[in-house]
């Protein structure tokens, strides 16, 4: 996928994978895995912009004697995710407009 | 790997970031792999999932912008005192022409390197120039009835496509490896500026 696409995506699915709870860092790359490919270093940028913009915000809990931290969306992120929506809805008219152009061509 | 190797090799390559974000990514790698176990994987293969130190390393030192980098890098442990600035000020048209030079040197060093491509790529265009003399140059010693010749144009010819051929395959495999290498040695630059020791 083009890297300017993806990059654009990869932040409202990390708001995605946290959207119905809260989750942590391995288990949001586990559930993303199927879909969208994502290193460890993408998503610590990812996490650090999102949680910079008010999106998400952090808690460390104590697990099995240790920190664990735990990523929870925001009001800001779910407007975000809502807006993501209505632009997906442009994209989608656009796409009629390019694949048409397509059967134009042929 | 370890874990622990894993850990403070990473803490050590990220030298140059501040040390509060390196504590940070620290932490998040060091949960990541004990995540990994947790879900069943050994130490080595956890450490293995996340990947090589250095492509790490690079990739963060990637994503950072270079003005941060360079700020960090070189904060003053403390405040400027007036009159060490009043020296940067006064001294800047001694080191202002210092630097442009070095962008300058390390520029022509660029268009050097693509000099000496060119000219690979214009022995390449030689070579079958050449080639194509020895195919005319067959026809000549046909038409003047001279066969011996004109097979020894022939041979000419076609050891000159040959070379020419090599030549450019070579230069295009060059050429993909000076865009590479540029790209490299312009990471090495931004890396300097967060290398090991002052």
């Amino acid at each position: 996928m083009d890297v300017q696409l993806k990059r654009g995506l990869l932040d409202v699915c990390v708001l995605a994978a946290i959207k119905s709870e809260d989750s942590y860092g391995y288990q949001i790359i586990k559930e993303m895995k199927p879909y969208i490919e994502l290193s460890e270093s993408t998503l610590y940028t990812i996490l650090k912009r999102l949680e910079s913009a008010d999106q998400i915000t952090v808690r460390s809990v104590e697990h099995e004697g240790r920190l664990r931290k735990y990523y929870h969306i925001t009001d800001v992120g779910l407007s975000r995710l809502d807006e993501f929506k209505e632009d997906w809805k442009e994209i989608l008219s656009i796409y009629d407009f390019i694949t048409r152009e397509d059967i134009g061509n042929e | 790997m370890n874990r622990e190797k894993f850990i403070s090799e990473l803490r050590e390559k990220l030298y140059g970031l501040s040390q509060s974000d390196i504590d940070e990514r620290v932490e998040f790698y060091s949960e990541m792999i004990n995540d990994r176990m947790e879900d069943g994987l050994s130490e080595e293969e956890a450490v293995a999932e996340i990947g090589s130190v250095d492509g790490i390393v690079e990739q963060i030192m990637g994503e950072i912008p270079i003005t941060a980098l360079v700020k960090e890098k070189v904060k003053p442990k403390r405040k400027l005192k007036v009159w060490e600035i009043v020296l940067l000020v006064l001294g800047s048209p001694v080191w202002l022409p210092l630097a442009a030079s070095a962008v300058v040197v390390l520029l022509s060093l660029y268009i050097v390197v693509w000099a000496v491509v060119i000219c690979f790529y214009a022995v390449a265009a030689a070579l079958a120039g050449s080639a194509l003399g020895c195919i005319v140059g067959i026809f000549a010693y046909l038409r003047m009835g001279r066969p011996a010749q004109a097979l020894f144009a022939g041979g000419a010819a076609v050891l000159c496509a040959g070379l020419a051929i090599l030549m450019f395959v070579f230069c295009v495999w060059l050429s993909k490896a000076v865009v590479k290498g540029t790209g490299k040695v312009l990471l090495g630059i931004k890396k300097s500026f967060v290398g090991k020791g002052e």
